[in-house]
């Protein structure tokens, strides 16, 4: 291990750290500004600029391996000097229109300009180039003019997002960023390129001239737009949210989120239930008070036999409401409440059983991935980027039995019949072979496989091959430890959660797909939906519905009663993440109108009732919930769960899984009334009329 | 902002570009030796004789399909072959006529009159920098350094150099070629390679 001084300080660092790393250890900061520590190393930008003794010349230390004796200076005059003329050499070409643009007061740029740069220019006599803008679809809008060329955005696009769309074109003071061909930018992914980008060449086309930074009060919260449960910051002024942008959380999400969880929010400001609505004899829905609305569903409910009453959970229900509903229907003494409502065939078993065990970060030490039923890019953009960041470190081979699609890795396609898999365990596919061959070998089951009528048995068959094919160990790998590679990717963030508290049938309890079907011949007379959209609606016609959200959607339309809640950004709430994390998101905003956080509907509704629940503040509800599973108090922790046997080995069926996600950014209630998803949806899918482009923007 | 700059700031959809385009069977051959020369699995490394093949099959420049065609035949993104045709200035993304002047304009061409050398050309063409004449006869761009400096001022025309150059020479260089005459290339005023203007200075003795 090579030892150097660093600013007078001696350290050793292991062989092949840059210069920039090693002081970075030491708590040296150096400017940057084409440097990532997630991307390769590009040394374009010149702005890292060190004085190493004997060196005639200065070093760019983000690219320069660190070397016996050396002795740098990070800080001493003849580094500022150097970067003293980068910068003056980079603002030769900057519009310096910081008033007017959105990235003023988070701008590298701005920032370095104020440390490093001179009170004026000594290039007077240059016109300032100027560049026209790109058009990268609904999401990105340019500002060409300001770009530095540290090409961090084409390199985040083809090494994270996957996709070679973004390129350097000309060279010299031609040199320009863009896409080959003019069109949207069609990754998940690409609204992280937005922070990447050190200045304000690449900005937020939704949240253009709509705030300042400095005026925004940040939230710390988590995504639950699908169920990898990403750290989010939310970004609000006043009752509004302005934006959304990642949090660091090394585990899960990195430093990125998908376009859905930071583009969705506008869907937060249209068809929300402010109040609570009654349907009256004729069919309409009308204005109603908390008390007219629990007043109809009292003198409903204690007309009907218990054994009529249902409830379903959504896909972005949380916890504390999930547990106030699944006591309120235990206290009414009905079985029948479910957490899947698209019909997925898991069960509150072990947690192995359900839960992505390998867990997020894990996905790094695997040798081999079967993905089974499932379009991870679509169903969770950043576990796909997981993978193909293991693809890139290690060349990890993945092999996909689902619908064929582009992941952004190469895949070795097992064509689309599920019983492939019967071939898999019986050892007479190549697959076996390659699972038996790898030490830390996962595998990925998706809810396109599991939501099928089959799905048990799909289920099951996996578990099988997992325990057959020594997907789950003690020390083979790797890692040297216990490795589990079976793996359940969830799309709905309310599920696992659901699953731990067991908000699923009861005995002689049914499932969704019985409750809708019930519904529909009268057995069950009544359906509360805890945000629930994504089901069959016309089944719920004859049955009584009390719908409780925060979208007229879907659900809505059928509901007798709208109790309105709050949506994700307005609660504190626990979501439970696919891997079987316990998190919180925070609220940042007001409800809209009357609307209430989701357990004091409950609760009130409870008291109504004459059936009062045991919890009058949001600690006890959660000491309600740590006493239903005791997971729930170990919150941010990944919970090793034990490896039981479970599922019943049924018949696999021939017919192909079919994708569980049909739109990537329509897929609950918030994104489908977002207008930018709706953008998306007609730009990037090609969906619907391609909407002419407008004259003023992109 | 200079023609050049507008030349080269936007990619241009070509009015009259061809549709389609693919390697005639005597490039094919060409083809096969150079990608002989890198291993398999980095064959991106031939890019550059392929456009070179591509740029002349298709009369002096590389239409988008052509790039596309060498970036697929070569497996890697448009996007990446497209950087490499639009740094290097030998590939025209654009038409060029019959006579592609390249006049130099770095510094040493600069400091012996290069200057001159372009007002002449455009002068005499009347057209400016990144224009083709409108008989499709002449291209006039500039290009950087092209390494017979001790020669300067020069220009490039098509494959050719065109050397130790003044204004005069340049004009009726550029007559001769408008008529088709012959003209040598290399030192326009006999000089022999980058020898000393005044002649030898060393190895005068001996029969060299
Ligand atoms: S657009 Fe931004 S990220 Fe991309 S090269 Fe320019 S400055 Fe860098
Ligand atoms: S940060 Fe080192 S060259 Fe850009
Ligand atoms: S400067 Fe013109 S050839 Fe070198």
């Amino acid at each position: 291990m090579p030892k150097l001084t660093i600013d007078n300080i001696e350290i050793e660092v292991p062989e092949g750290t840059t210069v920039l790393q090693a002081a970075e250890s030491i708590g040296k900061e150096i400017p940057v500004f084409c440097y990532h520590p997630r991307l390769s190393i590009a040394g374009n930008c010149r702005m890292c600029l060190v004085d190493v003794e004997r060196s005639p010349k200065p070093v760019a230390s983000c690219s320069m391996p660190v070397a016996e004796g050396m002795v740098v200076h990070t800080d001493n005059e003849r580094a500022k000097k150097a970067r003293n003329g980068v910068l003056e050499f980079l603002l030769i070409n900057h519009p310096l229109d910081c008033p007017i643009c959105d990235q003023g007061g988070e701008c590298d740029l701005q920032d370095l300009s104020m440390a490093y740069g001179k009170d004026c220019s000594r290039y007077t006599d240059f016109n300032k180039r100027a560049v026209s803008e790109q058009y990268l679809g609904p999401l990105i809008k340019t500002a060409m003019t300001r770009c530095i060329h540290c090409t961090r955005c084409v390199r985040f696009s083809t090494e994270i997002a996957g996709i070679s769309e973004m390129g350097a074109t000309g060279r010299g003071e031609h040199m320009e960023i863009g896409t080959y061909i003019t069109k949207a930018v069609a990754s998940e992914l690409s609204g992280n390129m937005i922070d990447i980008c050190p200045v304000g060449a690449l900005l937020s086309k939704p949240y253009s001239f709509r705030g300042r930074p400095w005026e925004l009060s940040n939230t710390q919260s988590i995504d639950v737009m699908d169920a990898v449960g990403s750290a989010v910051r939310i970004g609000s002024r006043g009752r509004e949210v302005m934006r959304i942008l990642p949090r660091l959380n090394e585990q899960v999400n990195e430093e990125w989120i998908a376009d859905k969880a930071r583009f969705s929010y506008d869907g937060l400001k249209s068809q929300r239930l402010d109040r609570p609505y009654v349907r009256s004899k004729g069919g309409k829905l009308n204005e109603a008070t908390w008390e007219e609305a629990f007043d109809v569903i009292a003198k409903k409910i204690s007309k009907l036999d218990p054994s009529t009453l249902a409830a379903l959970a959504g896909d972005q229900a949380d916890c504390e409401a999930m547990v106030a509903l699944m006591d309120l229907m235990e206290k009414l003494g009905s079985p029948h409440l479910d957490c899947r409502q698209d019909g997925s065939k898991l069960e509150a078993g072990p947690r192995a059983s359900y839960t992505f065990n390998t867990s997020i970060a894990g996905i790094e030490n695997a040798d081999y991935c079967l993905i089974i039923g499932s379009n991870p890019r679509w169903e969770a953009p950043l576990i796909n980027a997981r993978i193909r960041k293991n693809y890139l470190a290690t060349g990890l081979k993945v092999a996909l039995l689902a619908p064929e699609v582009e992941l952004g890795y190469p895949i070795d396609y097992l064509g689309n019949t599920p019983d492939t898999l019967d071939k898999i365990l019986d050892g007479s596919h190549l697959v076996a072979k390659k699972l038996k061959a790898a030490k830390t070998p996962m595998l990925i089951l998706g809810q396109g496989a599991l939501s099928r009528s089959d799905g048990k048995a799909v289920w099951a068959l996996c578990a099988e091959i997992a325990e057959k094919y020594g997907l789950i160990h003690d020390g083979k790998g790797t890692p040297g430890e216990h490795w589990n590679g079976f793996n359940i990717l969830h799309t709905a963030a309310s599920r696992v959660g659901g699953l731990d508290m067991g908000f699923v049938p009861g005995k002689n309890g049914l499932g969704t797909l019985d409750i809708l079907k019930k519904a529909e011949d009268g057995g069950i007379a009544l359906v509360y939906l805890l945000g629930a959209d994504e089901l069959d609606t016309s089944k719920l016609k004859d049955a009584f519905v009390i719908y409780q959200g925060h979208h007229g959607d879907k659900a809505a339309q059928v509901a007798d009663v709208i109790l309105p809640g709050a949506a994700y950004t307005e609660k504190s709430a626990t979501y439970v993440n696919t891997e079987g994390r316990v998190q919180r998101v925070l609220q940042a905003v007001a409800t809209p109108g009357e609307a209430k956080e989701d357990w004091k509907i409950v609760r009130a509704l409870s008291e109504k009732l004459d059936l009062t629940l045991p919890y009058n503040t949001l600690d006890q509800v959660r000491a309600r919930l740590v006493e239903v599973n005791p997971l729930f108090d170990e919150r941010d922790m990944l919970q090793r769960s034990a490896w039981k046997s479970f599922g019943r080995k049924g018949k696999v069926k021939s017919a192909p899984f079919v994708p569980i996600v049909e739109n990537y950014y329509m897929t609950d209630p918030i994104s489908r009334n977002s207008p930018t998803m709706a953008n998306c949806t007609r730009e990037i899918l090609g969906w619907g009329q391609p909407e002419g482009r407008s004259g003023t923007d992109g | 902002m200079n023609t050049h700059a507008a030349e080269t700031m936007e990619k241009k959809f070509v009015q009259d570009a061809p549709n389609s385009f693919e390697f005639n069977n005597e490039n094919l051959k060409k083809v096969k030796t150079v990608l002989a020369r890198y291993p398999k699995d980095r064959k991106a490394s031939a890019i550059m004789p392929l456009f070179d093949l591509a740029q002349r099959q298709c009369g002096g420049w590389l239409p988008e399909v052509a790039i596309e065609y060498v970036a697929e035949y070569l497996g890697m993104p448009h996007i990446r072959a497209y950087e490499v045709a639009s740094f290097y200035t030998m590939y025209n993304t654009t038409p060029v006529g019959k006579y592609h002047i390249q006049v130099c304009g770095t510094t040493p061409c600069m400091l012996s009159g290069s200057d001159d050398i372009v007002r002449v050309c455009e002068d005499q063409l009347g057209i400016n920098l990144g224009e083709t004449t409108d008989d499709g006869l002449f291209t006039l761009s500039e290009v950087e350094c092209l390494g017979v400096c001790v020669n300067a001022p020069m220009i490039q025309v098509n494959d050719e150099y065109y050397t130790d150059l003044n204004p005069d020479i340049m004009s009726q260089l550029i007559k001769k070629l408008t008529n088709n005459q012959e003209v040598e290339p290399e030192s326009q005023i006999g000089r022999k390679g980058s020898a000393p203007l005044t002649g030898p200075t060393t190895l005068t003795k001996g029969n060299s």
